[in-house]
């Protein structure tokens, strides 16, 4: 460990902490306004159903109601939601009103609101309220939601298929036909439940008088938000406010513009007073987005001395019910992950997009990616074994090496840099993988009934969305830039500004490390300001593992400014050239006059003052910096899981976990670690325990937290985290994204070292999440001669 | 309604409350202590967490009236004299929280394992906390920050407080 005088790179502990720690915060859920009310939404019990009549009236009969609305009343205020990506041109996008008016179609569609005091006034008074529905056919399976004759989701729409889209590189047909082996296998990406543990909440206050309003909200993209209800309610956007105050998580869930968001600021507008929605965990478990959903039919091409030729990927999507705001995207940001570390001649992928009657899907933590790396990291372990070799030589055989860098994969993406054999070494030393395996071999070998299994993972991924040119070559509907703002106060202080608005991720503490090193400031002199679309005017907001190679990059770029107008600020009052000033440590000298030199605090003062100024220099040290990205950022690791399996109860225990992960250069190895951490939890999660079930009619079974199962602290080991740093060279801060990397490393982690584990019993394939039973029943249908093909 | 009368973070409070009435929405909505956030509406999150004459409760599963008589200490109670509790601190020092919204449950949670418990293991750190859910740090961090606070209140000095370790490894 060496010292290290610069902030980056330091373990600060976070500035964010001291109110977190204390209680004092405040959630949107908190906010307490004069006059605020509550609104609550009654919400369909059936998946799909016509209404055949829907009376609100004996709602206003109840003690405290001051209105109720059904999806009629308010149809011409609330609009349609915006779904920002169509992914091609020909996309089926239905109409999707925030409430329903003639249909509903999912398990939570809203149908009408009430607006009372108080919380359990309105909730009260949706019992109230008379709805009639004449049941359609629910569309639970996308494959026979394809079939002609399906009951449709939307009969206007004469279809259940959203979209086709294909993408290849090279020719796989050919691939195929020089390949001496072929190995196929399906995999289901099972539905998921984000379950950040902030519920949504919305409160909008209005100045009904001018027609300005402010919207609070848990969401993770005021700024995208705030457009958004400007197009979708044609609300002037200089009349709306978004403030984002403390925001419990979001892992995509937050990505969104929600029902309630609209229907808050419809009501606000309409009643002219204040109105709070705060939804419960089993009303969010069905009205705020599921996550995955995907079934995978994937086939790799090789050569019997293991080079992989070729890669072939079919995608059926479930979009569930309606498009959310990005919702087709997400198998897209998927489609250039497949080949991920490997090369490769040729690959062919198609992905379709099917509507059930379902909860929307949208980006969940890693949003395509993790599925993209569990097809891709399990059918190299099924190649490997096919072919009866050991599946990280396999591996090393086909990944990317060192010396490749900068590589063009066969999906069209540049990766900058990596070093495979550098991180997957040092997981390997760290996990003793040759002592696991002798440990596997003897398990074996005594036909112990406990066997060991060792999963791997070398992954990487597309994250720091994104170029702007590129998605709009995706034909999404924004750009990919971030904005950052720096203003240094009269005392030497100073305000950070950015457009990433943060909801767990340590932006603060970040933020201020990046801004001390380039200004020359001490850490504690720099504040974070963000999340309020007045202080903080542009902004492209958070996900995809943007922030610090988007966002903290735009700091850096914007301390430059700062700087280069420092500098010239300093050689006037100095009384010398500018190219003779060296800044160094907050410092301006003089060169060759040690003597004559002035801190960034006194220049800052001295500016504020503006008694001496150079001519035509404006009284500011005061920068922005819009940075959009030439590349997407590629982090990469080797994570490495051991499973226990009790081969006669089929429960799978993790003994070990370890990972290491190069995310180029750290900025907080604490934060990293912490980030890491959590997101390997939520790939565990998916491997071993949660899964959104729907009943035959449509029903979410698994509709609150004691049925889906969010694991607690009893349920995970402490998972080892270690690292390289192979610089980002597409960034002048050498960074990588961190924020999804151990969700999309981890799932295929776990599942490979559980059939690792039983391969010899001929086990090929357990479907997510492994329960004990369905491991048992793996183990069962092989002994019966069974097993995936 | 009801007159409950309780005494939270040292203050006493006497209320008219609906019967029904959680105990949290009493802290939050009735007395402003919104320090405790809820989580979820069946009893599995522990967000809510508050300790009742001392012991923790999940404050969404007891009624005000319930309460009535008791003293309830919040997060926003549990530092004295502006010294934060070593729990408080060394979830801090130790990364133990991200978003944060689970930390206030998390925190009281843990005092109460620490008051039954004051050398827990891992394992006993893990099981202690089982009703308690995060879904930001994958629990290393908090389980390291329990073992810290552990540690510190047995007055041994804590083995990795993770500001000490600068620079880069």
């Amino acid at each position: 460990m060496t010292e290290t005088t610069t902030e980056v790179g330091r373990r600060r502990t976070r500035k964010e902490d001291a109110k977190l720690v204390t209680g004092q915060t405040t959630w949107t859920d908190s906010i307490a306004l004069p006059g605020l009310l509550q609104f609550s939404i009654l919400r369909s019990p059936m998946a799909h159903a016509k209404i055949t009549r829907i009376d609100v009236s004996p709602a206003l009969e109840m003690p405290g109601v001051i209105a109720a609305f059904s999806g009629a009343d308010l149809a011409d205020q609330l609009g349609s939601l915006p779904c920002a990506w169509p992914v091609t041109p020909d996309m089926v996008a239905p109409a999707h009103p925030p409430i329903a008016v003639d249909e509903v179609r999912y398990v939570g569609d809203a149908v009408a609101v009430v607006v009372a005091r108080d919380r359990y006034a309105s909730a009260d008074a949706l019992e109230a309220i008379e709805v009639e529905y004449e049941p359609l056919p629910p569309v639970l399976d996308m494959e026979a939601a394809l079939a002609d004759g399906a009951p449709l989701v939307h009969s206007d729409k004469g279809t259940n298929r959203c979209f086709d889209w294909p993408f290849a590189g090279g020719d796989y047909e050919a691939a195929k036909a020089a390949a001496d082996v072929v190995v196929s296998r399906r995999f289901i990406q099972q539905r998921l439940l984000p379950s950040a543990m902030e519920p949504r909440a919305v409160v909008v206050a209005p100045i009904a008088a001018a027609d300005e309003y402010t919207v609070y909200s848990s969401t993770q993209i005021p700024h995208v938000l705030r457009v958004m209800l400007a197009l979708t309610t044609g609300t002037p956007e200089h009349k709306l406010r978004v403030i984002t105050p403390d925001v419990g998580g979001g892992f995509g869930s937050k990505l969104n513009v929600y029902a309630e968001e609209v229907i808050g600021l419809v009501l606000a507008k309409r009643l002219g007073r204040p109105v709070r929605w705060t939804e419960s965990r089993s009303e969010g478990y069905q009205a705020t987005i599921h996550g995955r959903d995907q079934i995978q039919d994937i086939e790799i091409a090789a050569r019997s001395d293991g080079k992989v030729l070729g890669l072939k990927v079919r995608l059926l999507a479930d979009m569930g019910a309606y498009l959310q705001l990005v919702t087709p995207g997400v198998p897209l940001l998927g489609a250039f992950m497949f080949p991920a570390i490997y090369k490769m001649d040729a690959y062919d992928f198609a992905c379709t997009g099917v509507f059930t009657t379902k909860t929307p899907t949208d980006a969940y933590r890693g949003a395509g990616r993790p599925e993209a790396t569990f097809a891709i990291e399990r059918i190299m372990d099924e190649l490997a074994a096919e072919l009866g070799r050991d599946p990280m030589d396999l591996r090393r055989q086909n990944w990317i090496t060192h010396e490749e860098f900068p590589f063009e994969t066969i999906a069209g993406l540049t990766y900058d840099s990596g070093n495979y054999e550098a991180a997957t070494d040092e997981a390997m030393r760290m996990f003793d993988y040759d002592g696991l395996r002798r440990e596997q071999a003897a398990r074996r070998e005594r036909n112990d009934s406990v066997q060991l299994g060792i999963g791997i993972s070398t992954f990487t991924e597309m994250c720091g969305l994104a170029p702007s040119r590129v998605l709009g070559s995706l034909s999404y509907g924004a750009g990919g830039w971030e904005a950052a703002s720096i203003r240094m106060l009269p005392t030497g202080k100073v305000e950070v500004v950015t457009g990433s608005s943060p909801h767990g991720q340590g932006h603060v503490t970040s933020w201020s490390q990046i801004a001390a090193d380039a200004l020359g400031v001490p850490f504690e002199d720099v504040e974070v300001l963000y999340g309020d679309t007045e202080v903080s005017p542009k902004g492209m907001d958070t996900y995809g593992s943007r922030s610090l190679v988007v966002g903290g990059v735009a700091i850096h770029r914007a301390a430059d400014k700062v700087i280069e107008k420092a500098k010239r600020i300093a050689a006037h009052l100095l009384e010398a050239s500018e190219s003779d000033i060296t800044f160094a440590n907050g410092t301006f000298s003089v060169q060759g006059s040690p003597d004559a030199k002035m801190t960034i605090q006194e220049i800052a003062l001295a500016t504020f003052a503006a008694h001496n100024l150079p001519d035509g220099v404006e009284p500011t040290l005061d920068s922005d910096y819009v940075f959009d990205p030439e590349n997407f950022s590629f982090p990469h690791g080797t994570h490495l899981c051991a499973m226990e399996i009790d081969t006669e109860t089929g429960r799978a225990t993790m003994r070990s976990y370890v990972c290491v992960d190069d995310v180029g250069r750290v900025v907080n190895p604490l934060i990293v670690e912490g980030q890491v951490h959590g997101g390997i939890a939520q790939g565990v999660a998916q491997a071993l325990y949660e899964e959104a079930v729907y009943d035959e009619d449509g029903n979410l079974t698994t509709g609150t937290m004691a049925d889906y199962l969010v694991p607690s602290a009893a349920d995970l080991p402490t998972f080892q985290t270690g690292r390289t740093e192979t610089p980002a060279t597409s960034n002048p801060l050498g960074v990588k994204g961190v924020g999804e990397a151990g969700t999309i490393a981890s799932t295929p982690a776990v599942i490979n070292a559980i059939i690792d584990a039983l391969r010899p019993y001929g086990v090929n394939e357990v479907p997510m999440p492994a329960t004990p039973e369905r491991v048992w029943r793996a183990l069962q249908d092989a002994r019966n001669g069974g097993g995936a093909k | 309604m009801a007159r409950v009368s309780m005494k939270v973070d040292g203050v006493s409070y006497s209320d008219e409350v609906e019967p029904r009435r959680l105990l949290v929405h009493h802290l939050r909505d009735g007395l402003g202590r919104v320090g405790t956030p809820i989580g979820c509406d069946s009893s599995n999150c522990g967000a809510c967490t508050v300790l009742m004459n001392g012991e923790s409760v999940k404050s969404c599963s007891v009624l005000a009236v319930q309460a009535d008589g008791a003293e309830i200490t919040t997060i926003q109670g549990l530092a004295s004299d502006g010294e934060w509790h070593p729990v408080q601190q060394a979830f801090k020092d130790n990364h133990g929280l991200q978003c944060g919204y689970c930390t206030p449950g998390m925190i009281m949670a843990a005092v109460d394992l620490l008051r039954t418990n004051p050398n827990p293991t891992e394992a006993e750190v893990r099981d202690g906390l089982e009703g308690n859910l995060c879904r930001c740090t994958g629990y290393v961090n908090i389980v390291r920050s329990v073992l810290a606070a552990a540690a510190a209140m047995r007055g041994e000095s804590s083995p990795s407080s993770a500001e000490e370790k600068a620079g880069v490894s």
